[in-house]
């Protein structure tokens, strides 16, 4: 298999804030999307029900607000992608557009998910976090910068400083991001372990 | 002398193959299991790259997702329901992977699937696409949910690229009180450390009131590890656990049984282990418990009034504002009386044989409210059917519940079950988020299943021990 992953050292965009705690993997891609046998057509229903009221009319969600079309840094609050491991969940963002997600922490395996993806997780302080929002809110043109190495958000002339994981830092900004070359690289070893840990089977 | 080791510490070593690149592990996986919804992608993606199955015989597979409770016939009336089934025998048969199917008699939430047929054993990693695969935890194995492109690399590798999470062991001590389950534990243990107070942490669920559970107790604990934030988390296997698994069909057999055992006991936390933290619960403290918001967080004891956002710390007021907007429920009102529309017993939390045991010896000779919809869905075949062996679905549909087949059903509402328009579910699954179970203005108030007997029966939210008085809400 090819094994060349383009390393994401930085990713510039303009931002778009979807406000609020706790967004769940159900409010990103509700479960009714879920019924594919592909991810490739799941950018369209992203927050889906959050974009949409009953009858299917645009509620002017932030993603639909024409000052931030093309946004692909998205903002967000704690606890960003908790609930189900559908990894529908970040395909849906990525395919949407998005290369990063900007929020004050992350869903464990949303964040695992999304870092397969090349879907860069920063965390950033509450009050940090706050200041981005209200600045990307005020003037959706301007573009941010984050490095992925250093874990900061540049926005104008300020400097964020966040966090991403050493592990996620170093798989994306070095480009092994995706690891099954390296899982697939140590066949001998996992048979080894797989002979001391007998499978289960019918007795 | 070795220092004291934990479980967590002790299969993470067992299953370590090495260390990547980027400080993971490189993790092997002892059991794999995969469901309609998350696998597809995944075997899709192994083609794509031309790779087999690695070990197949550690991989288990059923269908429960999409699965119609009512009309199992194929192909199902939902195309593409029927699709991701196909996809799913295809993958199974192509790859020789064993395939608990809609007729093999052993069909059923993967989560309950697992248990029931002895393939989740202690001391085990165990991954499957899906975040109550902590359920598993139960038994002493470490067992957590995965995304669609690590479902691929176990397909490819039997293995996973993971970071050891920290450990903090929960012990629930004291007694239990009349009509307390132990959804109501995890409820208040959520409650109490939050729905992100467990990210980076598995959690090890201890102390005489988790001793003293029985295995599907234990499940429905571990099963909302999850919704504290926590990936895993889990229970030392002991006698119980051991006697759960004798004689299951994929359990060690006799000749091996001593053994087995031996080897599985030797997993548990040593005495005297360091932990990154430990939270201690006084079991009096915890009530039946009901969640009022759109998280598991955001839950109160049947007696306590819904929170007014004047009356807490402003940082949390836009939450409980959205909330309680949400679930059109009003601020410092009591959460009984509301109205219910629909109960649901049904899901991997708590759809087990003694759920429903304890559903139908409250429920006998009470009818449901009328106007709302009940519906029961064991959370598999074998369960269904030993309800039925024992008289409890004539109880059920006296009392006015319609008996279904099993799924997940409106857990998740990817098959027909669903809410519609702004019902308010009384519901024993796990989640309550907006628009879970099927409607995007549906609400759901989550509780055991004792509970929702009790909202069915009244029409709203209520308090078991009253409706079905304190005698009857004792525990067997
Ligand atoms: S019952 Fe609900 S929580 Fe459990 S596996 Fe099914 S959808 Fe997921």
């Amino acid at each position: 298999m090819s094994t060349a992953i383009a390393p994401i050292q930085t990713v510039r965009g303009r931002g778009v804030v979807v406000p609020g705690d706790d967004i769940d993997t159900d409010r990103i891609i509700p479960a009714r999307y879920l019924r594919c046998v592909t991810f490739d057509d799941l950018g369209q229903w992203l927050f889906w029900d959050v974009r949409h009221d009953e009858d299917g009319a645009p509620t002017g969600h932030p993603l639909d607000e024409a000052r931030h079309a093309g946004a692909s840094v998205l903002i967000s609050g704690r606890n960003f992608g908790c609930g189900s491991s559908r990894e529908h969940a970040p395909q849906s963002i990525r395919r949407a557009g998005f290369d990063a997600v900007v929020a004050e922490s992350f869903g464990e395996i949303f964040f695992g998910n999304a870092t397969t993806l090349g879907l860069v997780c920063l965390t950033l302080g509450g009050d940090d976090l706050a200041a981005v929002a209200r600045s990307v809110g005020a003037d959706p043109a301007q573009s941010l910068l984050i490095d992925v190495d250093a874990a900061t958000v540049r926005l104008g002339e300020r400097v964020y400083q966040g966090s991403i994981a050493a592990s996620a830092r170093r798989a994306l900004s070095e480009g092994r991001y995706d690891p099954l070359a390296e899982l697939l690289a140590a066949d001998d070893a996992v048979r080894a372990v797989a002979e001391r840990l007998p499978a289960v089977g019918r007795s | 002398m070795t220092p004291p080791r934990t479980l967590l510490d002790k299969v993470w070593d067992a299953h370590a193959v090495r260390e990547l690149d980027n400080g993971q592990t490189q993790l092997f996986i002892g059991t794999h299991l995969i469901h309609e919804v998350t696998s597809p992608q995944a075997f899709g993606m192994l083609r794509d790259l031309g790779l087999a199955v690695r070990m197949p015989e550690r991989t288990f597979a059923t269908v429960d997702h999409i699965v119609p409770t009512d009309v199992r016939e194929e192909p199902f009336a939902d195309e593409l329901a029927d699709e991701m089934i196909k996809a799913l025998h295809a993958n199974c048969k192509q790859h020789g992977i064993t395939y608990f199917d809609l007729h093999s008699g052993q069909q059923g939430i993967v989560h309950m699937v697992g248990p029931e047929q002895g393939i989740t054993q202690p001391g085990a990693t165990i991954a499957c696409g899906d975040s109550h695969t902590s359920t598993h935890g139960a038994f002493g194995a470490v067992a957590f949910g995965i995304g669609t492109s690590q479902v691929r690399d176990v397909l490819a590798t039997q293995t996973l690229a993971m970071t050891k999470p920290k450990l903090r062991r929960i012990e629930v001590n004291g007694t239990l009180g009349h009509g307390v389950y132990a959804k109501d534990v995890i409820l208040h243990i959520i409650r109490t450390l939050g729905v992100n107070g467990g990210i980076g942490y598995a959690y090890e669920y201890a102390g005489e009131v988790v001793e003293r559970m029985s295995m599907e107790e234990r499940m429905t604990v571990c099963n909302m590890s999850i919704e504290g934030g926590a990936r895993c988390g889990y229970v030392n296997p002991d006698e119980t656990t051991f006697d759960y698994l004798q004689g299951r069909p994929y359990a060690p057999g006799a000749d091996d049984w001593d053994e087995a055992v031996a080897r599985w006991r030797s997993f548990a936390s040593d005495p005297g282990c360091a932990y990154d933290d430990v939270v201690e619960i006084d079991a009096a403290d915890i009530a039946p418990t009901v969640t009022w918001g759109i998280n598991p967080g955001q839950a109160i004891a049947i007696t306590e009034d819904v929170p007014h956002p004047d009356r807490v710390d402003p940082a949390g007021r836009a939450a409980i504002v959205e909330a309680l907007q949400h679930m059109k429920l009003e601020g410092g009102a009591p959460i009984r009386g509301t109205r219910v529309d629909v109960a649901f017993l049904g899901s991997c939390t708590n759809a087990r044989l003694s759920d429903f045991i304890e559903v139908a010896r409250v429920i006998a000779g009470h009818r449901v409210a009328p106007g709302v919809h009940a519906i029961a869905v064991p959370g598999s075949t074998l369960v269904k059917e030993e309800c039925e062996r024992r008289g409890i679905d004539k109880v059920l549909l006296a009392a006015g519940f319609e008996w279904r087949a099993a799924g997940c059903s409106m857990c998740l509402a990817m098959n027909p079950d669903k809410l519609v328009g702004d019902q308010l579910c009384a519901s024993s699954s796990n989640r309550n988020f907006k628009g879970r179970q099927g409607s995007p203005t549906g609400r759901t108030i989550l509780m055991s299943p004792v509970m929702v007997a009790a909202a069915a029966v009244t029409g709203m939210v209520a308090d078991a021990r009253e409706v079905f008085g304190r005698e009857q809400a004792v525990r067997a």
